[in-house]
């Protein structure tokens, strides 16, 4: 070890500059059961002033308690048990309840997961943040204005309309944004963003994201933001903390630490994203074997070595210090140096499926609608699918929410009854709309994974349940051969004999979707539909599972109908991508042709603006508006309200353009010609911004 | 393919997400609430009581003994004595046993019927369940206890007549909270998952969603339990309930209160207390098991 | 918001008409004759028979089922067995009577069970919370008959403070009335106050515990503030469904503490109808009594979706 040690959060701030935020050696428990369980252990670190901050970790690391303990706003079974915070100068911790008010309201503010949520219902959005004016001593009046300029200082549309609605009339993205206008009327001096576009849909979360952006630059305000997600940390900040188990394991400035990691889980975290136009015939993603310590464990040495594969008998018996590595980069590992050379802990090599045929549909869609009726309102899911499922391959389906892609996957499921007219081929012959009228080998056919398996799997029922039931029901086993065939999908999916006699409920997230994953495949399937499996999951967890897809798919030879927001996954996964918008397929084509273009202006506005870990240069196509709701498409192409590259004609406004074939394999449907789009868009990739 | 472990667990890794070690059981939660204990022992008490009460209690309890008409608490009865000369102690000790039969078996009864119906308005919903909504709102409409005493008007007051009656009156009312539940679970991928698999309805219902819904049962028939106690005791003081002379807390009342007037307190008070203990200690294990259910 | 009242009202007239139906043909089955059970057991058979007759049950069911909703539709309930006068100028007095002693508990128990559930839920967990909570359980689960016998032992048999039995009010003056009053509401108060401070309480823990309140304490808003504007005004609606739907519980309770404190109320002349098989009383008492359950949800109903902007406007834009 040559590095010289000091710890990181400590390190001097250049004179004269007293930071924003400076939080030292915190330590906070939450007593569950009479028991204490740490929850974040000697987090130490700082934020200058203007700085943007970003603290990135999975689910249970502790990012959300950091925040609530910064804003003394933990659960009444929560507690600082050690350490210092300190905002511009004052210590939340130690303050009176009056202090403790006056520096929610002046100095730290935050934004919040669920912007739905996060507003009270029964009261007008305009109230609500000129409260923030009242509490400074304004009267109703000038406070009522002062919100209306927040407002529009947050470019909703129509300020003074919004200022008199309720937050459910407010679509999430405009709730979001009346709560960042909240978050900011008093302009704090550290403003806390915990998860603020998670639930927001990909090009809505562009949005928001550009938003803070240019306020940050108008504004003086720190800015911790807190997410899971390493993308959107790297696009918005300025220098970056790795959380794992509470613990803070790296940190630095966010192109270093994403670009040369230093400690092994951030390299491994960094290795399960499928990157740079990855795909699954490049070879598997690399998971993380193990998983987090349980809450409260206790841990002498390195709180990672359990899962490490660098791991030396150092680490188990002293926890590593943070060792300094270059300006304002540290970790906490003793290894650090050999970090990038992490071996890998899944082997690179796996059998490919057989590409599949390009001209043998498995299932064929002709016209499918779907229509939810309620109340007297009539919602269209689905207006006339036109789209073919190749055998062996995998499709991927995107669109954000509303587009109707779960529909689209329940319909072929048969859980929901298309309109009249619609015809659903498998395989060459009808498959029936309505699922009590499929014959056993059509139900064992056609099968799903889930998107949450803790909703997917009966909580009540044995893992040894759930996976048999499907081998009993389609494929007819019992006895021995019963036995013999459950021992062997619970090896390919890797679950072992001992998990067979738990319940959901004592299974990590992994291991349920494992276990869903097996009882898709219990019945033999041809053809499997997975919705969103990964969006539940973390994302070393995420990469465990596509590798397990892949291999199935290999050895099962099944078809797959990949649902997913995440682009990267998408690519990584699929052979052909259809994307859909308001019930519309806009667009399909094998995965590279739609990915590289030219493609549909939607399509090209969905990727650009998922935030990127690589520094694409691209040019930021951004969409105006919200989605409009399918209860009221829009006449004419249904996208024209916030196409960016609408014609001029007017035709886009009037005439809905077909689905055509504008390359060999490739379709569309937008009324610019191909070559035109080729050109507009070429343009915008050669000059960036 | 060689099957590769991708996430090869560690040795001595548990694959628990929460918790150091399995929650302890509920039982044992239960038995660590006070509340419960005492609820428990004072239940226990009025069922041994209500098994054993001819042999317990001192005298006869419808031996009327003319000459010690309505005379105050002494040692020979220690509760007094009642207006037709019987031992208010004997008949307190002997009452609980007709209360103690009949609300359990109603209540039982109605839980039965409730959570079949319940499961069939919610699962299959649609026309079932708007009419079967519409009888149970029209129900509601009037107090239990009206209802109860109608019905028993007609077919004439008896111990079988109040276990149907009671229960048939807690049918509705058990199918409303058992519906509710099946249709939070309804919403859940797992019945689709079944359906997926060509389960059917009846196998949806009593193997995948009844064990899920089973908690919220529990508790209902908890809860219905202590209403079936209040409710047989109120008709009984409504004279439509357990007929005189047969030992019974609220007849008893019925019988006794006209002289409350007169001071005569303890024919009335002992039977009233021990009404109240029983529905309390009743509350208290129910809401013990509410808080380790819901934990 | 029009259209959501008159689905409302339309289901409260289909539920009116079904307990209708379930009343008369209920009051049917009873067994025994009326004209025997009016008459006594010493009448002739002809009396009987003819007593029968011009009180018309000897007609067909159906019809008579028809001609008793044509009565009441224009306002006639029918002669009453007992009295042999109109059931309505009775069961309207009743009714006031009930009503008195009803409003009085009612206005004791709203601001009541409100206050104690919300302090409850201020407090979760603490010694006052479980205090409020556990005595409320146990009071609403007591039958109002036993624990209106403890009261009138203390009050009235051992320290002769308040005046037993209730009996009528006519004539009195009106603190005298609330004087009388008191003794039979105690029953009903402490039966109402478990359910309505149970739902104010868990209603106020969920408004706490929800992502708004964090909001509008990190805003900064002093506690008093967070409470009045952004937890209770989330909190009570509910809290009024509930208090409507407790209006069944509450003639439940008039029945019987009528009776316990011989006060002449509409639940004690259902009682005595039952009794004497005074059909037209029984009948006409209980429809009242499904009535006036009916109005009161529907009001109910009408208030939360008027206090609730997520059912008063829709979602727009």
């Amino acid at each position: 070890m040559t590095s010289q040690e000091t710890a990181a959060g400590e390190q001097e701030i250049p004179a004269g500059s007293e930071p924003t935020l400076r939080v030292a050696n915190l330590d906070v428990t939450y007593r569950v059961r009479g028991q204490n369980r740490p929850a974040i252990r000697n987090v130490s670190f700082q934020i200058g002033g203007r700085e943007s901050y970003g603290l990135v970790g999975e689910s249970g690391s502790g990012k959300s308690t950091v925040a609530l303990a910064l804003t003394r706003y933990l659960p009444r079974n929560g507690l600082v048990t050690g350490g210092s915070v300190s905002i511009a100068g004052k210590d939340p911790l130690s303050m009176s309840g009056s202090a403790l008010r006056d520096l929610r309201a002046r100095t730290v503010s935050m934004v919040y997961q669920e912007p739905g949520r996060a507003l009270n219902p029964s009261i007008r959005a305009g109230r609500q943040i000129a409260e923030v004016f009242e509490i400074a001593g304004l009267d109703r009046k000038t406070a009522a204005d002062r919100a209306e300029d927040m407002l529009r200082k947050v470019q909703i549309p129509d300020p003074g309309q919004v200022m008199d609605r309720y937050p459910h009339q407010l679509s999430g993205g405009m709730a979001q944004r009346a709560i960042i206008a909240m978050a900011l009327a008093a302009e704090p001096a550290l403003l806390i963003l915990d998860e603020p576009t998670t639930a927001l849909d990909a090009t809505v979360e562009a949005e928001v994201l550009d938003l803070v952006a240019g306020l940050r630059a108008d504004m003086a305000t720190s800015v911790l933001f807190i997410s899971h997600n390493l993308a959107v940390i790297a696009q918005m900040c300025d220098r970056v903390g790795v959380l794992y188990a509470g613990e803070l394991v790296e940190e630095g400035p966010a192109s270093v630490v994403f670009d040369q990691p230093s400690h092994p889980y951030t390299v491994g975290l960094l290795r399960c994203i499928p990157r740079r136009g990855q795909r699954k015939d490049h070879g598997r993603l690399d998971a993380i074997p193990g998983f987090q310590p349980a809450p409260g464990q206790d841990i002498t040495g390195c709180i990672y070595a359990e899962r490490c594969a660098l791991v030396i008998d150092e680490c188990r018996t002293a926890p590593p210090p943070a060792f300094g590595i270059g300006p304002d980069h540290a970790a906490r590992c003793y290894r650090h140096e050999e970090a990038a050379a992490l071996p890998r802990s899944t082997p690179a090599d796996a059998s490919l499926p057989s590409p599949p045929d390009a001209d043998d549909p498995i299932v064929t869609l002709r016209g499918l609608s779907t229509t939810y009726k309620n109340a007297g309102t009539e919602l269209k899911a689905l207006t006339g699918i036109d789209l073919t499922i190749m055998r062996g391959e995998t499709l991927g389906l995107v669109g954000e929410s509303g587009s109707g892609k779960t529909t689209l996957a329940r319909a072929l499921l048969g859980l929901v009854q298309p309109d009249p007219g619609s015809v659903l081929e498998f395989d060459g012959s009808p498959l029936p709309a309505d699922l009590r009228r499929r014959r056993r080998d059509l139900l064992r056919a056609v099968q799903i994974v889930f998107q949450n398996p803790d909703s997917a799997l009966n909580r009540r029922h044995t893992v040894r349940r759930l996976i048999s039931r499907p081998l009993v029901r389609l494929a007819g086993l019992s006895g021995s051969r019963l036995a013999e065939r459950l021992a062997d999908l619970v090896r390919s999916v890797r679950l072992e004999q001992r998990h067979l006699s738990l319940r959901p409920g004592q299974l990590s997230g992994g291991l349920k979707q494992r276990v869903a994953i097996a009882r898709a495949f219990g019945g033999g399937p041809r053809l499997v539909v997975c919705d969103e499996p990964t969006s539940a999951l973390d994302v070393s967890v995420q990469a465990a599972i596509l590798n397990l897809l892949a291999d199935l798919q290999a050895k099962e030879q099944v078809t797959y109908l990949f649902i997913s927001h995440d682009l990267g996954v998408v690519r990584y996964l699929s052979d052909r991508i259809a994307v859909l918008y308001l019930g519309r397929l806009m667009e399909v084509g094998p995965a590279e042709t739609v990915f590289s273009g030219p493609h549909h202006p939607y399509t090209e506005a969905l990727l650009s603006a998922v935030p990127s870990l690589d520094g694409q240069r691209r040019e930021r196509i951004r969409l105006q508006g919200e989605i409009p709701s399918a209860a009221t498409p829009p006449s004419g192409c249904v996208f024209h309200t916030r196409c960016p590259r609408k014609l001029s004609t007017g035709v886009c406004q009037t005439t809905e353009p077909p689905l055509a074939a504008v390359e060999p394999g490739h379709q569309m449907r937008c009324h610019i010609p191909i070559g035109e789009l080729r050109r507009l868009q070429e343009i915008a990739t050669l000059n960036p911004q | 393919m060689t099957a590769t472990p991708d996430v090869a667990a560690s040795p001595g890794q548990v694959p628990v997400a929460h918790g150091l070690a399995a929650p302890p059981a509920p039982w044992r939660l239960l038995l660590r609430k006070p509340t419960f204990l005492i609820g428990t022992a004072v239940l226990v008490f009025w069922v041994v009581c209500a098994i054993f009460g001819r042999s317990i209690a001192p005298h006869d309890p419808l031996a009327q003994s003319l000459l010690a008409r309505n005379s105050p608490p002494s040692g020979a009865h220690p509760f007094g004595v009642d207006s037709i000369g019987r031992d208010v102690l004997s008949r307190v000790i002997v009452g609980a046993r007709d209360i103690l039969l009949i609300s359990p078996l109603a209540t039982l009864l109605g839980t039965v019927l409730g959570t079949v119906l319940g499961l069939v308005m919610g699962y299959f919903g649609g026309i079932v369940d708007t009419l079967i909504g519409r009888v149970v709102e029209a129900v509601l409409a009037l107090p239990v206890v009206i209802v109860a005493f109608l019905f028993i008007v007609a077919v004439g007051p008896s111990p079988l007549t109040l276990i149907v009656v009671i229960g048939f009156i807690f049918t509705p009312l058990i199918a409303r909270t058992v519906r509710t539940a099946v249709l939070v679970e309804g919403q859940q991928d797992y019945l689709a998952s079944a359906r997926l698999l060509g389960e059917r309805p009846g196998y949806i219902m009593f193997a995948e969603i009844l064990p899920n819904v089973l908690p919220v049962i529990v508790v209902e028939f908890t809860v219905r339990l202590g209403y079936a106690i209040f409710a047989v005791a109120t008709l009984s003081f409504l004279g439509f309930g357990v007929q005189q002379p047969t030992p019974d807390w609220g007849g008893d009342i019925a019988a006794n209160y006209g002289l409350l007037g007169a001071g005569y307190w303890w024919e009335t008070l002992f039977a009233a207390l021990a009404i109240a203990s029983l529905v309390m200690a009743l509350n208290l294990v129910t809401d013990a098991i509410e808080q380790v259910i819901s934990s | 918001m029009t259209r959501y009242l008159l689905r409302r009202i339309g289901l409260a007239i289909a539920t009116l008409w079904i307990l209708s139906v379930i009343v008369f043909f209920a009051g049917q089955v009873l067994p025994g004759d009326p004209g025997r059970a009016v008459l006594g057991p010493f009448a002739s058979r002809i009396a009987v028979r003819s007593f029968d007759h011009q009180i018309g049950v000897d007609r067909p069911l159906v019809t008579q089922y028809l001609s008793w909703v044509g009565g009441l539709l224009h306002g006639n309930m029918g002669i009453s067995y007992s009295f042999r006068t109109p059931v309505e100028p009775i069961i309207v007095t009743a009714l006031g009577n009930s009503a008195k002693l009803a409003a009085l508990a009612l206005v004791i128990i709203i601001p009541l069970g409100i206050a104690g559930g919300v302090l409850a839920a201020l407090y979760t967990g603490r010694a006052i919370d479980r205090t409020i909570s556990l005595s409320g359980l146990a009071a609403s689960t007591v039958p109002e008959f036993v624990s209106g016998i403890v009261v009138i032992i203390v009050f009235g048999v051992a320290l002769k403070i308040l005046p037993y039995p209730t009996g009528s009010l006519a004539g009195l003056s009106v603190p005298s009335q609330l004087d009388h009053l008191i003794l039979p509401v105690i029953p009903l108060v402490l039966v109402l106050f478990g359910y309505i401070a149970r739902m104010a309480r868990a209603g106020t823990i969920e408004a706490l515990d929800s992502d708004y309140a964090r909001t509008a304490v990190l805003k900064g808003l002093p506690r008093s503030v967070v409470i009045r504007r952004h937890i209770l005004r989330n909190s009570l609606l509910p809290t009024i469904t509930v208090i409507a739907t407790q209006t069944g519980y509450l003639i439940g309770g008039l029945v019987v503490v009528e009776q316990l404190f011989n006060y002449q109320g509409i639940g004690r002349q259902i009682l005595s109808a039952a009794s004497s098989k005074d059909f037209p009383m029984l009948e006409a008492g209980i429809l009242t009594i499904g009535i006036v359950y009916m109005v009161a949800t529907l009001i109910a109903d009408v208030l939360y979706t008027v206090l609730n902007p997520r059912l008063r406007v829709g979602v727009s834009g």
